[in-house]
């Protein structure tokens, strides 16, 4: 079995920050946009180096998306800036006129997205936001997995015409993708092979999801692990062709189940090829404050969860 | 450039079409529609400094975004017959598979159209963008957009006003259509909002105010004026004062007609009213 190793951890935020300061040496249309979160964002090093291109909006995130499309006008590739929660649920009718009925080319980059933003609690964890965005017409929806692959997404949505959303945390994770990885929207990326469970995890569970297969390996169970940075569209050629080896699927996000990665999973399977599922993510719940550790342990999006789910769905094949 | 006879003539016809598209379908905006018929059409063939045909990014023109999407019926006339859109194309209004939805939306490809609107309060924002982006492409033209009263009771245009000033966006003209009606009565019955000249100054925003905003050589004046006012460091609002339902005495001074369609007799009365001038489509 291929086995992955670290040798950093860094927060998939700067990996946002690096990829944005590369659009700012590379793309001259790129423009940023923040809603006084900054620092929280790691937008500093493109605010530095083009500050003409950066726009300090103020605590007003329903002016800052509708800004971000009306800049697009003008032919500005806008990336908006803030938390995840105030991101998408704070101006859902915004990104839907405004954006994706619209059809602006405006980059929604989201940072402390899921449990992991840790001891500000429920007011501030968003775990509804990939099933608002999904939902949306024409919106691309995003959640990379460490340091590496975030930078790389980054530069890649530049690249791609029309709304996208792009979710990232706080917390540091390691970083276990290769540095120059290019990013392919909506390819699904096979981190291991396997033949009797497949694992499909998006974000920080990634990691989660390599570190149960290792411990399903010890118990002579091969788990196929593969990362799905890209909600929508969805791979649904890797899940299938994956589930036709392995008979069976765990999917795992920081996310409400209800809405997520595991339901649009689902309904690829129900459509194309039945097959037994279990999820991981948080049940129809508000988060808590706690420190990232504790709450991903208590919610049970942990490697040890995936490896209980995996051995409940391999005894239902 | 159009004398005021001209400017008249067109008037007319906009009404005109706005009551048969409406009548049509039996459903759509005349009221404040007919409230902004001379302001548009002062805008789009007097005030603005357009460029032939349509692209989006519209680099070196003045740039216009309806906020207030409802008032659909006029904008579509008025870009009509300002030559984006075939007139002969009104007739499909709000019906299936038609370019002219209900509220204005880009995802046809109505060219003239730049966002979607009809959801209030959004506009004001997405000129601003678009404001900042012409100051970044050193582009001297201007964005306007125009705004319902009552819409300002939504939030999001505070953001607005405070961002532009705050950030000396002073190459756009805001335009609100004081009518002083909403859907549920006057605006002063159903929230009162006090002075919005007083709003706008405390915000910091230069305030012209039009007080006959259904008088065609009033309104060009006014937006002269308001034109002269820009990039001195502030942004301009413009009060237009109108009369909802204008040019068809039963449909005037009332919030009835907001969202409700002429039937036959009353759409024959609202004709009679305003002769046939540049052919129906």
């Amino acid at each position: 079995m291929k086995t992955y190793t670290y040798t950093e951890k860094k927060d998939t935020r700067s990996g946002f920050g690096a990829g944005l300061a590369e659009l700012g040496r590379t793309n001259p249309d790129v423009v940023a946009l923040c809603a006084d979160l900054t620092p929280s964002l790691k937008m500093g090093e493109f605010i530095k180096e083009n500050p003409e291109r950066f726009f300090q909006i103020g605590i007003a995130e329903a002016n800052m998306m509708g800004i971000a499309a009306g800049m697009t006008i003008g032919g500005k590739i806008p990336f908006t800036g803030t938390f995840a929660n105030f991101a998408t649920g704070r101006v859902y009718d915004q990104i839907r006129q405004s954006i994706a009925y619209s059809d602006k080319n405006v980059k929604i980059c989201a940072s402390h997205a899921g449990l992991t933003l840790g001891e500000d609690g429920a007011t501030h964890q968003i775990l509804e936001d990939i099933g608002l965005m999904k939902m949306l017409p024409g919106m691309v929806v995003i959640n990379p997995c460490d340091f590496n692959q975030t930078k790389a997404a980054t530069i890649a949505i530049a690249e791609h015409k029309g709304p996208v959303y792009l979710r990232f945390g706080r917390p540091s994770v390691p970083i276990f993708t290769p540095a120059n990885q290019k990013f392919e929207i909506g390819k699904a990326i096979q981190l291991t092979e396997g033949t009797d469970v497949t694992i499909v995890a998006t974000g920080h569970l990634v990691w989660e999801a390599l570190e149960a297969s290792k411990v399903l390996n010890e118990q002579g169970i091969s788990a196929e692990v593969i990362n799905i940075h890209t909600i929508k569209p969805l791979d649904d050629k890797a899940i299938i062709e994956s589930v036709s080896k392995t008979g069976c699927i765990v999917t795992a996000e920081e996310h409400n189940i209800l809405g997520g990665l595991g339901e649009s999973v689902a309904r690829v399977l129900a459509t194309q090829k039945p097959t037994p599922q279990e999820f991981i993510g948080t049940n129809d719940t508000f988060g808590e404050s706690g420190t990232p550790a504790q709450l991903m342990d208590k919610y049970g999006l942990n490697s040890s969860s995936i490896v209980e789910k995996a051995l409940a769905v391999i005894k239902r094949k | 450039m159009p004398n005021t006879q001209q400017l008249e003539d067109l008037t007319t016809q906009v009404r005109r079409d706005i009551i048969r598209m409406v009548h049509k379908v039996n459903s759509g905006h005349p009221g404040g529609s007919l409230g902004c018929t001379e302001f548009l059409v002062a805008l789009y063939n007097e005030i603005m400094d357009r460029k032939e045909g349509f692209d989006m990014d519209g680099i070196g023109e003045d740039l216009f975004f309806l906020s207030n999407g409802h008032i659909s019926p006029v904008f579509y006339s008025v870009l009509a017959r300002a030559g984006y859109f075939p007139v002969e194309e009104l007739s499909t209004f709000r019906l299936i598979d038609s370019r002219l939805q209900g509220h204005p939306t880009t995802h046809e490809g109505l060219p003239g159209v730049r966002v979607a609107s009809g959801s209030l309060g959004q506009g004001m924002s997405v000129a601003l963008g678009a404001a900042e982006v012409k100051k970044m492409n050193g582009d001297k033209s201007i964005v306007y957009s125009l705004h319902g009263d009552g819409e300002l009771q939504e939030g999001q245009n505070w953001e607005a006003i405070m961002y532009a000033a705050a950030k000396k966006v002073d190459n756009i003209i805001a335009a609100v259509d004081l009518n002083g009606q909403q859907i549920d009565g006057s605006t002063d019955d159903v929230l009162p909002m006090g002075s919005i000249k007083g709003k706008f100054e405390a915000f910091g925003w230069t305030v012209v105010e039009i007080e006959e905003g259904n008088n065609i050589d009033a309104i060009l004046k006014g937006m002269a004026n308001a034109k002269s006012k820009t990039g001195q460091g502030k942004p301009v609002c413009v009060l237009l004062k109108t009369v909802m339902g204008n040019g068809i005495d039963f449909m005037m001074h009332t919030h009835e007609w907001h969202g409700k369609a002429p039937n036959d007799d009353q759409l024959a009365i609202g004709l009679a009213q305003n002769p046939e001038t540049l052919g129906d489509y």
